[in-house]
């Protein structure tokens, strides 16, 4: 594939989302770079991230993006693309499965990729048992779109067994 | 305590008072927190939103046993009303704007705002008059604690407190202190100043923070990083760097005070006789004119006014307290009529220290 604006070979394949809908670019390094620059020089707040998240993109083929851009939480069932688009994540597992992408975002954006402050005084108490609690009430959601209501019931009582173990 | 109480007087961040208040407006902390067991706000459903928001307030109203709060549900109150806690920086523009359950505690001095349903579960704001970054530290981390006593955060062993914007991820606080930088304008130094704040990742916003323009020479300086370093050493950074701040900002007042004092005292006098003449008047040209005038007062090329009660024009002279004011709604050239009447009455009737008593 040719880079849109001159003859060299695309090597950059970008994302960009203008009023919702996503835009394909594909660009050579140099285009890329000027690009980048140009659109990173007004960092706008809802888009600051988002801008961010598309240098995840460089570097990638097409078909890697691809690829990488519809890997899915399991959890909350966000997709990679959904992320780079908004610039927000879904579920606090995404930073577990996303984790690959997310660490040398994380690098750029602090310097760091590990926490020094405070911490809860009370133990997370299992981590797997929280995101369990987010996706069933997902499957849930699901269910009752789909009409599957003795599976929505199901799913109901399995969240207050495991909410009033809690309490 | 009810909301209409808000509209007449500054509130915690323009009193006008603390350490360095001719320069520093405000010291601000704010913490995001998610809960463990819900997705982040994106992928929450309209019921997912509405027990977070019930869990949340519960936890909140335990706070309350020290502070009386005002608990405001978003989802139900108007516009007007909305864009009036925004004015008042105690919610964001994204929290206003937002839909379905979403609400905010704010204690009576308006020191403390939390937030449910912002772009976080639990957004944790506390303020204070004045340069007083430490004070402020110790008390959100003790409501941070309170709130946390009952419910599980979402927090991962190396990445820290885990936000819906990997921006926030780790210790999720933004400290920033709240800067009015007249005379760094007026001698363009300013953008110096931020190049150089720049190069030790520290942002700079206007007043009504990202993406708005520095209205009336007020500057936020916050912490860029939220991931790998203490709190305290966050707090560090930004306290550190004010005091500079303030001495370049006090150095080019007595620049302009040496080598221009005609131009400076024709500059602030003339602000302050538009202000207290016009017949309809913009918010924009309102926030520049106070600027000079509030330099002035610091100056002491004004004498009859106070800081506290120019700090409460910069407040009561926005959009939607001045529609709260007259209790209309207006168009913007209305508006302009309506806020030039309000200077003039204000500045006219009742000079300085008399007129804000009045008006607290």
């Amino acid at each position: 594939m040719k880079c849109q604006n001159c003859d060299k070979p695309a090597t950059f394949h970008i994302t960009e989302l203008t009023d919702g809908k996503p835009q394909e670019l594909h660009l050579c390094e140099d285009h890329a770079r000027q690009y980048l620059t140009e659109s990173s020089g007004e960092p706008t707040p809802a888009s600051g991230m988002a801008a961010l998240a598309q240098q995840i993109a460089i570097g990638q083929t097409a078909e890697e993006l691809a690829r990488l851009d519809q890997q899915a939480c399991p959890v909350c069932g966000i997709t990679f693309f959904e992320f780079r688009s908004q610039g927000r994540l879904g579920c606090p597992h995404d930073y577990v499965c996303f984790q690959t992408q997310l660490e040398p975002l994380s690098v750029n954006i602090h310097g760091e990729a590990e926490h020094g402050g405070k911490r809860p005084s009370r133990p997370a108490g299992g981590s797997e048992h929280r995101t369990q609690l987010i996706r069933l009430r997902r499957e849930l959601k699901e269910a009752v779109d789909e009409e599957h209501y003795e599976r929505a019931s199901q799913l109901r009582d399995e969240i207050q067994r495991i909410e009033s173990e809690e309490s | 305590m009810r909301l209409d109480d808000l509209t007449t007087n500054s509130g915690e961040w323009m009193r006008g008072s603390g350490p360095e208040s001719d320069i520093v407006i405000s010291s601000r902390v704010r913490m995001a927190r998610n809960l463990a067991d819900f997705p982040f706000i994106s992928r929450t459903t309209v019921q997912d939103r509405e027990r977070i928001e019930s869990i949340l307030h519960e936890r909140v109203a335990l706070i309350a046993s020290e502070n009386e709060l005002l608990y405001l549900d978003l989802s139900k109150l108007e516009k007007v009303d909305r864009q009036l806690l925004v004015e008042r920086h105690l919610i964001s523009r994204e929290h206003a704007e937002a839909q379905g359950a979403r609400s905010v505690a704010i204690d009576g001095d308006e020191k403390f705002s939390l937030m449910i349903n912002e772009e976080d579960h639990l957004r944790i704001q506390v303020m204070q008059s004045g340069l007083d970054l430490d004070g402020v530290w110790e008390q959100i981390n003790r409501i941070d604690d309170l709130i946390e006593e009952k419910v599980t955060y979402a927090f991962h062993e190396r990445l820290g407190y885990l936000t819906a914007c990997p921006t926030n991820v780790g210790t999720g606080m933004r400290v920033s202190v709240m800067l009015h930088l007249p005379a760094l304008v007026i001698t363009r130094q300013i953008d110096k100043v931020f190049r150089s704040l720049q190069k030790i990742s520290l942002a700079v916003r206007g007043l009504y923070g990202e993406g708005s323009q520095a209205m009336g020479d007020f500057y936020q300086i916050s912490n860029q990083v939220t991931l790998g370093l203490t709190e305290s050493e966050l707090i560090r950074r930004v306290s550190d760097i004010v005091p500079m701040i303030i001495d370049y900002e006090r150095q080019a007042r007595d620049f302009l005070v040496k080598e221009s004092h005609e131009n400076l005292h024709d500059r602030v006098s003339r602000a302050y006789g538009i202000l207290r003449t016009a017949q309809t008047i913009s918010s924009e040209e309102t926030m520049h004119l106070l600027s000079s005038v509030r330099m002035g007062v610091n100056l002491g090329l004004i004498s009859d006014l106070n800081i506290p009660a120019i700090n409460q024009l910069f407040i009561r002279t926005q959009p939607a307290h001045l529609q709260k004011l007259t209790g209309s709604d207006m168009d913007t050239s209305d508006r302009n009529i309506e806020r030039a009447r309000f200077l003039r009455r204000y500045l006219n009737k009742e000079n300085g220290t008399g007129g804000a008593a009045e008006h607290n």
